[in-house]
């Protein structure tokens, strides 16, 4: 958010400091990306330069040290989510792991059926992917969710039927945070023999996933979304109990076991695997700290403001994510008094189909209160300072907001709104 | 999305912030947008009926930062202009003035569409209290 025509200012941000000594700008945009750890960044630092082998080379020690250095990362990818190296593949990111997982199943499993499960409210990574899969033929179903945001696990008995060959349900949502029932999910799909991949980039790392309890077939993974780096990411695919084959979406030298060529990006290979392994060691008390912060964020701005809705469950939740409403103030707007946070809004006039957030709207908000949705995304590095500054500012922004709100006004007032005839522009 | 200073300006600082009475027959109001669209502007204006002058204009609007500037520029400029005059602000003049980028034209022509609202209410009022003198201007 500049201040200055189109020039990113982010410079002239880094040198403020609020009164209490927190710097600003504020970063609490972690579903959206994290920074990186600097743990993280140390242990990649080498690979760059001393260690730039490729880990295909066979025959010299540049190689070997390459190689090595993705296995290890192989083996504590899979330690955090219960499965064996063998069953991790590194990809460039997450929508490239949900395009494989999706795109290869369908491929592989096609003379068995072309019917696929997935959910309204996930990633376009997905949901596009699926839109991809019916223009060849494949049949989806996108089950709705409840005003939680959870899917009914009766809905989904009722439509897997003897062509359903995969269901793609997301782990944890990257806009409201809520955690769907993937053990119960898994246990369906493994009930019926049906594949069972998750897109759980928001989730690993921040809950506990175990690929075998949970029974799960294929997951999606990427660094950026837990202190690591971009471009970054991973697919896991199970090798037993069943074994579970996809067809590539790249061909060429056969790495990763001819499941994804492409020589592998070593550095960030390193970078994901150290981001699981601290995720590993530090999840119980991270947890037990971001839900902390996020629900003192949540009392501190509820207390002081009226009619201010939380989108989602907030019991199954994200640790670190909150998603609030506040009625009649648009979300652009407050973003704009508020510009020295960075958090995100499901307001329409925030994207570029000046559509709002399709997530807040499966969940059956109005279109009224998802244009004024704010999502917070509390971080390893947020702290108790930034929250009560961020709790404050959002609510003297909102409360002067509402003063220039005719919606406000009205509603003060008495009227209806849902009966006003409004004399709406068509855009 | 990134602001002009002049956006910036009006959203800090918004003129002519408020409501007035909206049964005056000297007070003309627009109401425009919509809640699910994401934006909703109240646009008043107060007539001299002897001279046609804008008087006072008053705005509120739930809306972007976009929209909200160019309402409130909108109330800055309907100011002592007569109502005719008021009707030739385009949406094109806002644009220029706030340096909106293609995505915010929608913002500007609520705000054009609110200033012919409130001038098409306070015109209705008129005709109500005197209908036989009056003039209709379409
Ligand atoms: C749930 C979910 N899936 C997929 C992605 C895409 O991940 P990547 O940026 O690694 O391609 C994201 C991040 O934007 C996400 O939040
Ligand atoms: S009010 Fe939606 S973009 Fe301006």
């Amino acid at each position: 958010m500049s201040t200055n025509g189109n020039k990113a200012t982010l410079n002239d941000h880094e040198q403020r400091t609020a009164p209490n000594g927190i710097k600003l700008p504020i970063y609490m945009d972690n579903h959206a990306t994290t920074p990186m750890d600097p743990r993280v960044l140390e242990e990649m630092l080498p690979y760059f330069m001393e260690k730039f082998g490729n880990a295909a080379s066979r025959n010299h020690p540049f190689g070997w040290v390459a190689e090595e250095a993705v296995e290890l990362s192989r083996e504590r990818i899979a330690k955090l989510i219960g499965a064996s190296p063998k069953e991790i593949i590194f990809t460039s990111g997450a929508t490239e792991s949900d395009n494989l997982a999706i795109k290869g199943v369908a491929e592989m499993y096609r003379e068995k059926g072309n019917h696929i499960i997935t959910a309204v409210t996930e990633h376009k990574a997905v949901l596009d992917t699926c839109k991809h899969l019916e223009k060849f033929g494949f049949r989806v179903t996108y089950l709705p969710v409840q005003k939680d945001g959870l899917i009914d696990l009766d809905d989904l008995k009722r439509t897997m039927d003897d062509k359903t060959i995969l269901v793609t349900i997301m782990a944890a949502n990257n806009e409201i945070g809520v955690l769907q029932p993937i053990a119960e999910i898994g246990k369906l799909c493994r009930e019926r023999g049906v594949i069972f991949h998750t897109d759980a980039v928001q989730a690993i790392g921040k809950i506990p996933i175990d690929v075998n309890k949970m029974n799960i077939d294929v997951a999606s993974i990427t660094g950026h979304k837990l202190y690591g780096p971009k471009g970054a990411g991973a697919l896991y695919v199970r090798r037993k109990n069943p074994r579970v084959q996809i067809v590539p979406l790249i061909d060429g030298g056969g790495h990763e076991r001819g499941m994804r060529s492409g020589t592998l990006n070593v550095p960030g290979i390193v970078g994901l695997g150290k981001a699981c392994s601290l995720a590993m060691e530090e999840m119980p008390q991270e947890s037990v700290k971001l839900a902390g912060l996020r629900d003192h964020l949540k009392n501190s701005i509820m207390s002081r403001l009226d009619e201010v809705y939380i989108n989602g469950s907030m019991e199954h939740r994200l640790p670190g994510n909150l998603n609030i409403s506040f009625a009649y103030v648009e979300g652009e707007s407050l973003l704009m008094g508020i510009n020295d946070i960075a958090v995100s809004s499901g307001s329409a006039c925030t994207s570029a189909t000046l559509e709002p957030s399709y997530v807040l709207k499966a969940l059956g908000t109005g279109d009224d209160l998802a244009h004024s949705s704010i999502r917070f995304g509390i971080g390893r590095f947020n702290t108790e300072a930034e929250v009560d500054y961020v709790a404050d500012r959002v609510v003297e922004t909102v409360l002067r907001l509402r003063e220039l709100s005719p919606l406000y006004e009205m509603a003060k007032e008495g009227v209806d709104l849902k009966n006003v005839k409004w004399a709406a522009e068509a855009h | 999305m990134s602001y002009s200073d002049k956006v910036i300006d009006h959203y800090n600082n918004p003129r002519n912030v408020g409501s007035m009475d909206k049964s005056s027959a000297d007070v003309g109001t627009g109401l425009v947008g919509a809640p699910e669209c994401g934006d909703v502007m109240k646009l008043q204006i107060k007539v001299n009926p002897q001279t046609n002058v804008i008087e006072d204009a008053k705005f509120k609007t739930f809306g972007c930062g976009s929209a909200i500037a160019s309402s409130s520029l909108a109330t800055e400029w309907v100011k002592g202009k007569t109502v005719d005059q008021a009707l030739e602000i385009k949406n094109t003049e806002i644009v220029k003035e706030l340096a909106l980028p293609p995505v915010k034209i929608h913002c500007s022509v609520l705000a054009e569409d609110a200033i012919r609202a409130a001038i098409g209410d306070w015109k209705k009022k008129q005709e109500a209290t005197k209908p036989a003198a009056v003039q209709t201007v379409q």
